[in-house]
């Protein structure tokens, strides 16, 4: 099995490893290889459309997860300029899990913050695998004031699968942090888009996802439990994770009709991580727009638009 | 069954191993065992007279004991759950809901009265546990919003009783927003000058816990209450390790600085009057 594809993606995978073999073959046999190869390759490419085509919650879940799927620092490389990562929370420690500082978008001043899986064992380690801890959410909202205090709108990158379950985490006030958090960013004077790139999970994905816009690459996530999470709660077993995948819809598609997201950033064929200079290029574009707006409202208006929002989120009667 | 017992005719057995209490008369403490009069028991608070145990208590009842009897009006009396997701598991989200209403007689999991307490004018609202395991969804966001804009409204406190498990799963994204939602109205209160206290009781944990519960100008705990945001389970197992003692109860939370008191119920209406009367600039009761 070739772990750079999904269970679901292995079709896909058998034919780009043919494709490879071909190319070892001798050239000087009769029959010609490279049309073999144009036909198989237009071959896989009708291949990953279909799949790609209709791709379940579940399935969607594991290419938001996918081990090679670039990360906020990949973005932060090729969408800004000028990155000057900003360290600490300035009373415990710095957290690699939450990456954050100042750098330039389109020539324009910016503070971007995000979540930070790590690529190889050591660093996934070190950076805890994407799930902050309470400094983590504490440096975010020492660089939002520091935002505000020179008026840098934030872009902040939403990618982890949770806050950490660790009795550190709990001793050093985790609810208390990521509660801080919420409250800091609805009144925070500076404009503030939220983007989620790969898993946005739960209460460690909101609390850097409080702001004037929110936007989703197609193939990520957000929702408030992990499927494998709802399914061992409310199922009682971890044999219902695409059930509860399903139930909760927790893709961007499904959001955006639900009216809790506001864009669906599209992915290239296959996912971002086939592509990391077009997905780059999609978000860049879809910043600069959300840039645009912020400059032609003022600050008050946006203020108040960020709290209309908040309240309208929820269902319910009244009689 | 034992040997004398089986020796004994049929007819004067008696069912079971110990007798029948009849249900509501009597109750047992959880934690020392005392079997306990309902009705004293609920005019000690649901405290264990014996050994001190706070059990839980249905919100309706704990804001009943917590105010003044007159003047009490009711917010968001008609706030009932929709099910836009039409979200299913191992039950109907629907049939949940109304299985959770039957067995409180509450349309949801939170409580809000305005009313006084010791002739102090305040906001009361209270989680009802028992209600889906006091879970905010988007009935319990939108209250605990209406509670805060009557307190606006007023210029008056507001008080909020927490006893939650968290975020609720069926209503998925919608009610992590509720998080949000809850603490932006939060802010409000804030810039108005206007004090809330959080009592965080047994237990108050995920996104509870980490939005309004914890956004107290004073957090109060009772004794020996739950209250995290992983849950310890979720925990023990990432972290493969055994849970330091009394980890995640009000002790430990007060040793690490994350509430400002631990708070007999007895005595909460006497110490949150106390605390708004300073709070507030009025005179001492």
């Amino acid at each position: 099995m070739n772990l750079n594809f999904l269970e679901f993606e292995q079709p896909i995978a058998e034919l780009e490893a043919k494709i490879e073999e071909l190319r070892f073959v001798s050239s000087d046999t009769e029959i010609n290889i490279s049309e073999e190869i144009a036909r198989l390759q237009e071959k896989s490419q009708q291949l990953t459309e279909t799949i790609f085509s209709k791709l379940s919650p579940s399935q969607i879940a594991q290419l938001a997860r996918h081990p090679q799927r670039p990360y906020t620092l990949d973005y932060i490389k090729n969408i800004f300029t000028d990155f000057e990562e900003l360290c600490g929370d300035r009373n415990f420690a710095d957290d690699p899990a939450i990456v954050g500082g100042i750098a330039r978008l389109d020539g324009k001043p910016v503070m971007v913050i995000g979540q930070q899986k790590g690529r190889d064992t050591n660093e996934k380690v070190r950076r805890n695998f994407g799930m902050p801890r309470p400094e983590g959410y504490r440096k975010s909202m020492r660089l939002m004031k520091t935002a505000e205090r020179f008026k840098l709108p934030i872009f902040t990158f939403i990618d982890t699968p949770g806050a950490y379950p660790g009795i550190d985490a709990e001793e050093r006030g985790q609810s208390e942090a990521i509660a801080r958090s919420l409250f800091v960013m609805v009144q925070l004077k500076t404009p503030i888009m939220c983007t989620v790139i790969g898993e946005g999970g739960s209460g460690g994905a909101l609390a850097i996802g409080v702001g004037d816009r929110t936007a989703m690459l197609q193939y990520s996530t957000y929702s408030v439990i992990s499927p494998e999470g709802c399914s061992s709660i409310l199922w009682k077993s971890t044999d219902n994770v695409a059930d509860a995948a399903n139930a909760m819809g927790i893709t961007s598609g499904r959001l955006k009709e639900l009216g809790l997201i506001d864009d669906v950033i599209s992915e290239p064929l296959g996912g971002a991580h086939r592509d990391l200079e077009a997905v780059s290029n999609s978000i860049k574009s879809t910043l600069l727009e959300s840039m645009a707006l912020f400059e032609s409202t003022s600050l008050e208006k946006l203020l108040e638009q960020r709290y209309e929002r908040l309240m309208q989120y929820g269902n319910y009667s009244d009689t | 069954m034992s040997w004398l017992k089986k020796l004994l005719p049929s007819k004067i057995r008696t069912e079971g191993g110990s007798k029948k209490v009849p249900e509501g008369l009597w109750s047992k403490c959880l934690k020392c065992g005392a079997v306990l009069y309902r009705a004293e028991l609920e005019r000690n608070f649901d405290v264990c007279p014996k050994c001190d145990y706070h059990m839980r208590i249905p919100g309706r009842r704990r804001l009943e004991a917590f105010l003044d009897e007159n003047p009490r009006e009711e917010i968001g009396a008609g706030l009932e759950p929709v099910d836009i997701l039409k979200f299913r598991d191992l039950k109907k989200y629907k049939d949940r809901i109304n299985a959770a209403q039957k067995e409180t007689d509450e349309k949801d999991a939170l409580i809000s009265i305005m009313g006084q307490v010791k002739s102090v004018p305040l906001v009361a609202a209270a989680f009802e546990f028992r209600f889906m395991g006091g879970s905010m969804g988007s009935v319990v966001g939108e209250k605990f919003v209406r509670s805060v804009n009557v307190a606006l409204e007023h210029h008056i406190p507001f008080v909020c009783f927490s006893a939650s498990g968290g975020a609720r799963m069926q209503e998925a994204l919608f009610s992590l927003m509720q998080m949000a939602k809850t603490s932006a109205a939060l802010t409000r209160l804030s810039k108005k000058g206007i004090p809330f206290i959080s009592v965080l009781t047994d237990p108050t944990m995920g996104g509870v816990s980490a939005s309004l519960a914890m956004l107290g100008d004073v957090n109060m705990a009772e004794p020996n209450a739950l209250i995290g945001f992983a849950g310890p389970r979720v925990i023990e197992q990432t972290v493969r390790q055994t849970l330091p003692e009394g980890f995640q109860r009000s002790e430990f939370l007060l040793a690490h600085g994350a509430v400002d008191m631990i708070v007999d119920r007895r005595e909460l209406r006497d110490r949150i009057a106390n605390i708004l009367t300073i709070l507030t600039h009025r005179s001492a009761l």
